[in-house]
């Protein structure tokens, strides 16, 4: 990877975080530091493409402690979740046989399992070492005739983010517009339904929650050519630029993907969400105005008119549970203001929201909702998060899975918002799952269990004083 | 006696072998006030903190030194520097074990030497004690790491009797045990409650089972470990009565242990069934002078009893195994001593035990070589990690949970394998899962001339047809 094509990526004009003075992407402190690398993020970005084989060429550290992590999930096969890596020897870095391994490996994948396409990734020891990972994915994509794409996102190019931005490049490269999509099949109880086509990127499919959403678009008659890359195939990717508009679902990972789609191909895009009532809806109503279709438009309308007084009604028990609450809101970007929003919507009080990897604009929409001196929390370690909650009385820690066991290990509910979550908070009927998780977090007679000292302290403590 | 078979394909599936820094983080975090510091990109650091963290369910203190893509080209001593400087600033650990990875490696640093310009530039960290170890990921696997991170230890920090002027026994009733990877923190809460039945005092290294037992503590967040063994119990090893040391791939650190002090060391491959057992507990016997305790003769005869219950289950059952050599080694000198055989056996890496190992061959490979013998050979049971659910579930038969990582269940960290007690239990399980498994003897067979009833009625109406009529029937 050329340092220009990585400084390239690093401005991603689309980008709010490159409007600003500060660059977006600072540079970790060593001794200091948390989050993935870029070889992680560039793994979390593509591996949900379920059909395809994912062989991370590299020593065993890289795959080993992290294949078969992800709560991302496939309607249909689940190659994906067969870990393949190299496993480079000692000997296969000094004696320079990275290559020659790779291109077998590639061999083996495809023989035994019939890929759709390989995907290969570097690592830090074979961007080190210098292996020419795009010529022998070309190679071995004349010699087996399978695609072999090569993701050249070794894991100290930088952060996670960078990540998925090099996955997302690696797409439009060398992957989209590879195959024109088939016409959309139709819906025998509504013949003559004009279908548009549409993308989603960003969207993982975490515990499955795009299953919410997907029965909405089905109603509405928009045909999600591909989410990029939550329950994908490999074909479906192929087909993003005839999308006719492009979703980017709540994180700015693979804005680049967006605005090239947009270049290339012309296809207009907007940023959403599918956390909180109003952000469903609003992200529904940005598809119908892009799409410019006045059928749909009045569809979207008569959705949306259904679905929120359907919540409203079945919401109406968890509101009154939940009214109150407090809760201290830790996660990054988008989602800081879209799961306000989505507290807000359940009654409960949310008393400061991360905004590590929020922009200006995400900022301004925090205001927006919870008020001028909305508390915000820049750079929050275990230790502050913990000192927060207590001097707000937050009653509940929502974040992400890495600050899991801070909070219990402080007896403190915890609510997992990020991708190692095992329940869907997306579209109108994630909100019930959100309320009911919730609402067991909080209610759970645990908690004082767990804060009750041993009776026979308390006995010593009444002789001695 | 067992043929290593080495590696033969390119691609490693599904991937049986966890790294070598993630082995040593896990010795590191048996200390007490640590953090174990990954000289490397963040993610070496971040998967390897997500994967402990699954496995404990534990938060897990592990720092890193950030190589970018600029210092992984021009050097990154400067990384390290800073990051011994912030981490010994901020979070104020007794120790770092400072410890190496592919990237590194392949770069070609040299922690020791970095080490020293640090203690030269940083004297006012001279208390934090640091240990550096090579551990790359490109050989070897957690359990060697694991190792050579106590070897590191032991040479770091227990002096030389001479020069310390310790004496083997002037702790009588001290003993020292280096307890390997295989053993979990549960078997090492057993192994301190047996060894203190004789009147014994154990000082165990690395001590998981004060450190990653699961307990809630009063301290509501640390940015270091809590418990584990002290820095100052090293200096007192040369003063013990004996030293245990458990699992082969610690062997060479008991030796440098033993010739650094004198201590007698009493070698054990494993603490798993009767007679590993009763060699434990004739040492300790031994070691403290005391007969032993009627309870430990009582739990003897209930493994007895609970191998006899289990043998017609067991007795020449089919069994897969996938592991790191110590583990994998341990189960086969069970499985034998119950009668069970080993048909398909996967270690990750090569070890010296594996020769010795009573099997006919071990395969260095990965979860799809396991999956490849297993069918090929008829097994009944798997017996590996939770990324062996997959496996068992494609094989269509039980999967027993052994070895890291096992996030797909609660509490699989603090399982108790060892003594009479847990071996007694790992019978049951093993039996209990044949069980459920169980094909009750004889398949059905459809006489072409004694038909009975019901089958002919489905042959001639069909399945739909008999389900339509089966309400006449009754």
């Amino acid at each position: 990877m050329k340092t220009s094509e990585l400084a390239a990526l690093l401005n991603e004009p689309a980008c709010t975080h490159n409007l600003k003075s500060k660059s977006g992407c600072a540079r970790p402190t060593p001794g200091a530091t948390a989050g993935g690398c870029t070889f992680d993020g560039a793994q979390i970005a593509l591996l949900p493409i379920a059909d395809v084989a994912h062989i991370v060429h590299g020593p065993s550290g890289c795959a080993g402690s992290s294949w078969d992590n992800r709560g991302t999930r496939s309607s249909g096969p689940t190659l994906f979740k067969i870990g393949m890596t190299t496993d480079l020897s000692e000997q296969d870095v000094i004696m320079g046989r990275g290559e020659k391994r790779l291109f077998h490996a590639v061999k083996q994948a495809i023989d035994r399992y019939s890929p759709a396409a390989v995907f290969v990734y570097s690592t830090c020891v074979t961007a080190l070492i210098g292996d020419d990972l795009e010529a022998v994915c070309k190679a071995a994509t004349e010699r087996w005739g399978v695609p072999v794409i090569p993701v050249d996102a070794a894991g100290f190019y930088g952060n996670k983010n960078l990540g998925n931005r090099l996955a997302g490049e690696a797409m439009v490269n060398y992957v989209v517009g590879g195959r024109e999509p088939g016409p959309a099949p139709v819906d025998p109880a509504r013949p003559g339904l004009r279908v548009h086509d549409i993308n989603l990127i960003g969207e993982y499919n975490i515990a499955g929650e795009l299953w919410h959403t997907l029965p909405l678009f089905d109603e509405l008659g928009l045909r999600v050519l591909c989410a990029l890359s939550g329950d994908a195939r490999f074909r479906e990717v192929q087909t993003m630029h005839r999308a006719e508009a492009t979703m980017v679902v709540c994180s700015r990972a693979m804005l680049n993907v967006a605005r090239k789609l947009h270049e290339q191909f012309g296809i207009p895009w907007f940023e959403g969400s599918f956390y909180g009532i109003g952000d469903v809806s609003s992200a529904l109503r940005d598809f119908a105005r892009l799409l410019g279709d006045a059928e749909l438009n009045a569809r979207t309308e008569a959705v949306i008119a259904h679905e929120e007084a359907r919540l409203a009604v079945e919401l109406t028990p968890w509101r009154e549970r939940l009214r109150g609450k407090r809760a201290l809101l830790y996660t990054g970007g988008v989602k800081s203001w879209s799961i306000v929003a989505a507290l807000q919507d359940l009654g409960i009080h949310v008393v400061a929201t991360g905004t590590k990897k929020s922009t200006e604009e995400d900022k301004e929409r925090i205001r927006a909702l919870m008020g001028e001196d909305a508390r915000m929390i820049e750079d929050g370690n275990a230790r502050q998060l913990l000192n927060m909650a207590r001097e707000y009385q937050a009653d509940i820690l929502i974040a992400g899975g890495r600050n899991q066991y801070t909070a219990l290990k402080a007896r403190l509910p915890f609510l997992d918002v990020n991708q190692e979550r095992e329940h869907g908070y997306a579209g109108y009927q994630g909100m019930l799952t959100l309320a009911r998780q919730l609402a067991r977090a909080l209610e759970n007679p645990v908690w004082g269990a767990v804060r009750r000292p041993a009776p026979w302290t308390m006995l010593q403590e009444a002789r001695h004083g | 006696m067992a043929e290593i078979v080495g590696r033969s394909k390119p691609l490693a599936v599904s991937p049986l072998k966890t790294s070598q820094p993630l082995g040593a983080s896990l010795a590191v975090l048996g200390l007490n006030r640590a953090m174990p510091l990954l000289h490397g990109a963040q993610g070496c650091t971040a998967f390897a903190k997500v994967f402990l963290v699954r496995h404990f369910r534990e938060p897990i203190p592990l720092q890193s030194t950030a190589m970018d893509q600029v210092s992984s080209i021009m050097g990154a001593d400067d990384n390290l520097i800073e990051a011994m400087k912030t981490i010994a600033e901020k979070n104020r650990p007794a120790v770092i074990g400072l410890l190496t990875t592919g990237l590194s490696e392949a770069q070609g640093t040299d922690i020791h030497r970095v080490l020293k310009i640090f203690r030269a530039r940083y004297p006012e960290f001279q208390n934090v004690r640091i240990v550096p170890v090579n551990t790359p990921d490109f050989s070897g696997c957690l359990e060697s790491g694991f190792a050579a991170a106590v070897q590191a230890m032991i040479t770091e920090w227990v002096p030389m009797a001479d020069d310390a002027g310790t004496c083997p026994g002037r702790r009588p009733h001290q003993i020292n045990v280096l307890c390997g990877s295989l053993l979990t923190p549960g078997d090492l809460e057993a192994l301190r409650e047996l060894i203190e039945r004789f009147g014994l005092h154990p000082v165990l290294i690395p001590d998981l089972s004060d450190s990653l037992d699961g307990h809630l503590d009063a301290e509501d967040f640390s940015p270091v470990t809590i418990g584990g063994t002290p820095l100052s119990a090293f200096a007192t090893l040369g003063d013990a009565a004996a030293t245990l040391v458990i699992g082969p791939s610690l062997y060479p650190a008991a030796e440098v242990l033993e010739s650094r002090t004198g201590v007698p060391v009493h070698r054990f491959d494993h603490v798993l069934g009767l007679d590993a057992n009763d060699r434990m507990i004739m040492t300790l016997a031994g070691i403290s002078g005391r007969t032993v305790p009627a309870r430990l003769e009582r739990q003897r005869a209930q493994l007895q009893d609970a191998l006899l219950d289990t043998h017609f289950l067991l007795g020449q059952a089919r069994i897969a195994v996938g592991a790191d050599p110590d583990l994998l080694h341990a189960f086969s000198e069970l499985l034998a001593e119950t009668g069970a055989e080993i048909v398909a056996a996967v270690a990750s890496s090569r070890a010296p035990v594996l020769a010795r190992t009573p099997l006919s061959q071990v395969r260095i490979g990965d979860l799809e070589d396991l999956e490849d013998l297993a069918r090929a050979h008829g097994a009944e049971m798997v017996i590996s990690n939770s990324h062996a659910a997959e496996t068992a579930d494609r094989l269509g038969i039980p999967l027993l949970r052994a070895g890291i990582p096992q996030y797909d269940r609660i509490g699989g960290y603090q399982r108790t394998w060892i003594g009479y007690g847990g071996s007694r239990q790992l019978l049951f399980d093993m039996a209990n899962a044949l069980l459920e498994q169980a094909n009750h003897g004889v398949d059905p067979y459809h006489s072409i001339y004694s038909r009975k009833a019901d089958s002919r009625q489905e042959a001639s109406h069909g399945a739909a047809q008999a389900f339509a009529n089966s309400g006449r029937w009754h």
